[in-house]
């Protein structure tokens, strides 16, 4: 089994955290993993990327180029890499930001406002944390609990508002990923 | 019988290899006596430079790299992070130190390595055969400057001295001459302070040693020294240009 | 080994220079390695070392020519614009036999070229780049795992030889995320023993008469019949390194191959992905993959040519480099083909997949 994964945004807006996160508990899991940002200019302006692979085997090639997942925090992301996503695949639609949305019709979509639900919640921050949640709430690929561990190792010192947050975002995300 | 003068122990056995009248020698028995006389050889290691005083690394008795040209202050400050216990100094020329290296030793400088520069200034390269130094004076004819250097072409010499004492870092950094015995004992209380202060971990200290080339400059040894007081010492003011000793008394 | 850790290429290979007990590091930024430099900045100072920027690559490097003489483990890390200026100083390190380790996060080229992963710097690092006679080893890393390991490997390979040693990575590797195992980090008391391993030449604490030391730190010897005997002995060392360093990967490699890849670095993972695929089409295809560039494993690639290959392919991220020395080591027993991508771009598994098919 290997799911691969693109996860597009503009910056800022945490798309390469998805993939980090992902693959962190992918591999706390025992999985194969690999995590490969596009780096240079676009970082800082137009579309922060990310391909991130989870396999049971060793992983050959990092670069993705047909996703079985497309993250999508912003209509560039759909643009650039909508067309790539392998048939029967996932596309995952912050529809705050993606006023075009996508013509694809033999895919899973999942389609939220994101933006609106993360504020919500209380900080834009947490908006990536949403679409965690929605591939776990959809896809057999990393439990809740493993990511849940990760995040409050890491964050139950340093900022204790914040992990509630993330632990709310991907428990809302989960909800709106099940069929 | 008195022994009233020997080889200092900082130097090794090995004859010399520089022209009769050239000031390297002198240079080089001021930094190994005062080597002596601090007893630092055992805690010294020094870089020798490309140019004329390249065999620097055979007549110093201590431990010693050959730098690339114009490398020698970088070489000395990764030696100095390596061992820092041990104290370093560079012995550089016009051309290494103010051409090829100018970036090297500004940065080394500006950081104030506790490292000590000495820095001989002919205003000519002497071991490629006579071409234009950065600090050739106007209108000084070499090789490379056969109608005399033009500063409407090629600029002005370069002062060191006083372009290192714009640097805030600098602990000490004075100019002195070889040029006459007076001088010569004023040199080597500059060259005692400088490695005084590197022996104490002050900071970067530098002197500058104003000398001649007899053979590139096509005169001989006297000559070279009265054309050098005529000519370079207006032009090159010798003095101290920082001492932060005096302004931490 | 401790627990895995999910890193970047860039940082492991930090990290476990450190570990392997490097004290000193000297460096310039530039992209796609800045994580290295920046990992360095952070930790040094933690284990009491040294961590500078230089005004310069050319500068960086000369630091560790002065350090590499104190015999103490020293690295400097950049990318392809910057390596080339530090090739004066690789030089003077070969020609004064100095350990050292030179990480190459290679990028497009020439000149300025971009900020992607390429392989443009084979020929530069293998070949010379800088002047006169001399060689490196050449570690090529194919993951962020090797990459760290390649770490340790390089100042162990650079103290045995007194050798400056590259690991010869790219954008992609530095870049990229994968989980690593550390080695344990060295011991003080094995780091003592590392400082003791090279007091015969070195520059260190000195004594008086008797036991006064002169070590010279030099690739100067301006007699020609001394130059002669001094580069001679390089190549003494350079052939007992190619008897016994060279280090490659055999991937799917059999009797029955029809075809025999020959890749390294990232463009490796690429062939295997190609070749997986090929494999559940029918098709036997091998790859050997150089981890040591130079010392070459021509005699693998040449053995790898078992009677059913038709032809070599080769694959680099750039217009065709190493496929020169392939061809030395096959010498004319079956054809060589090579597909190459450059500008920072690097092929797809079905890219190459279909070049393999073209020659099946």
């Amino acid at each position: 089994m290997k799911t691969e994964i693109i996860s597009s945004g503009f910056g800022g807006q945490g798309a390469l955290t998805v993939g980090k996160f992902i693959a962190k508990a992918a591999m706390a899991e025992g999985m194969h993993v690999s995590w490969l940002p596009a780096y240079g200019p676009e970082m800082r302006g137009g579309t922060a990327n990310v391909s991130a692979i989870v396999s049971e085997t060793a992983i050959a090639s990092p670069i993705v180029s047909s996703p079985d997942i497309l993250v999508a925090l912003n209509q560039p992301s759909i643009d650039k890499f909508g067309a790539d996503v392998k048939e029967g695949g996932l596309m995952i639609i912050n529809s705050d930001m993606c006023p075009d949305g996508t013509t694809r019709t033999d895919i899973e979509i999942i389609e939220a406002p994101m933006n609106l639900i993360a504020k919500e919640m209380g900080s834009d921050k947490v908006l990536n944390m949403i679409a965690i949640g929605m591939i776990i709430g959809r896809k057999n690929l990393i439990k809740f609990e493993t990511i849940e561990a990760d995040l409050t190792a890491f964050l139950a010192k340093k900022n204790p508002a914040l992990l509630e947050a993330n632990i709310k975002a991907i428990k809302k995300g989960i909800e709106l990923g099940k069929k | 019988m008195e022994t009233i003068a020997t080889r200092p122990k900082s130097l090794t056995d090995l004859q010399f290899t520089y022209c009769p009248g050239c000031l390297h020698g002198v240079a080089h028995r001021l930094i190994a006596e005062v080597m002596d006389e601090l007893d630092m050889r055992d805690n010294t290691m020094g870089v020798a430079p490309v140019g004329c005083s390249v065999f620097a690394y055979k007549f110093f008795n201590c431990d010693m790299a050959e730098a690339a040209h114009g490398r020698a202050p970088a070489v000395a400050t990764g030696m100095k992070r390596a061992r820092p216990s041990m104290h370093v100094f560079t012995y550089q020329g016009d051309g290494d130190l103010a051409a090829i290296g100018t970036a090297e030793i500004i940065h080394a400088a500006n950081r104030g390595e506790k490292i000590t520069r000495f820095f001989v200034n002919n205003a000519i390269y002497g071991m490629t055969g006579g071409q234009m130094a950065p600090t050739s004076l106007p209108g000084m004819k070499t090789s490379t400057s056969p109608y005399g250097r033009d500063t409407d072409d090629v600029g002005f010499p370069i002062k060191v001295s006083e372009l290192m004492s714009a640097l805030e870092a600098p602990y000490y950094i004075e100019r002195v001459s070889l040029l006459t015995p007076q001088d010569i004992i004023k040199a080597k209380k500059a060259v005692r302070k400088a490695l005084l202060f590197n022996k104490e971990g002050r900071g970067f200290s530098m002197v500058e040693f104003l000398s001649t080339c007899p053979t590139n400059w096509g005169l001989d040894a006297i000559e070279s020294l009265e054309w050098a007081k005529e000519n370079m010492l207006p032009y090159f003011p010798l003095g101290v240009y920082r001492d932060k000793s005096v302004e931490e008394a | 080994m401790g627990e895995k850790v999910l890193m970047k290429g860039n940082e492991a290979v930090a990290e476990a220079a450190i570990r392997a007990g490097c004290r000193l590091y000297f460096a310039y930024p530039i992209t796609p390695q800045s994580e290295l430099i920046e990992y360095m900045a952070r930790m040094m100072p933690k284990v009491d070392g040294t961590f500078l920027q230089a005004s310069s690559e050319v500068a960086a490097i000369n630091m560790v020519y002065g350090a590499a003489g104190c015999g103490r483990r020293v690295m400097t890390s950049s990318s392809s614009p910057g390596i080339s200026l530090k090739m004066e100083g690789i030089s003077y390190l070969a020609g004064a036999n100095l350990p050292s380790v030179i990480v190459n996060v290679q990028r497009g080229g020439p000149g300025l070229g971009d900020i992607q992963p390429a392989q443009g710097d084979y020929f530069q690092a293998t070949k010379g780049g800088g002047h006169g006679d001399y060689r490196l080893i050449v570690l090529a890393p194919s993951s962020v795992q090797e990459f760290a390991d390649s770490a340790s490997d390089a100042f162990d390979l650079a103290d045995k030889y007194r050798i400056p040693v590259m690991i010869l990575a790219d954008g992609l590797l530095g870049q990229m995320m994968e989980p690593v195992e550390f080695k344990p980090a060295k011991t003080e008391a094995e780091l003592a023993e590392l400082d003791k391993q090279h007091l015969d030449w070195a520059m260190y604490q000195n004594k008086p008469e008797p036991n006064h030391h002169h070590h010279e730190i030099n690739s100067l010897e301006i007699d020609p019949h001394e130059l002669e005997k001094h580069v001679l002995k390089l190549d003494q060392k350079y052939k007992l390194i190619q008897k016994n360093e060279v280090k490659h990967e055999e991937y799917n490699v059999n009797e029955d191959n029809e075809i025999l890849c020959v890749a390294f670095g990232t463009a490796s993972r690429i062939v295997k992905s190609a070749i997986d695929q090929l494999k559940k089409e029918g098709h036997n295809v091998g790859l050997v993959r150089p981890i040591t560039v130079w010392p070459y494993p021509s005699e693998a690639v040449l053995n790898a040519v078992s009677k059913n290959v038709k032809k070599v392919v080769v694959f680099e991220l750039n217009l065709g480099q190493m496929v020169e020395d392939v061809r030395l080591a096959v010498n004319g027993k079956v054809p060589v083909d090579f597909m190459g991508k450059v500008g920072g771009l690097v092929f797809t598994p079905e890219e190459v997949k279909t070049k393999i098919e073209e020659n099946l």
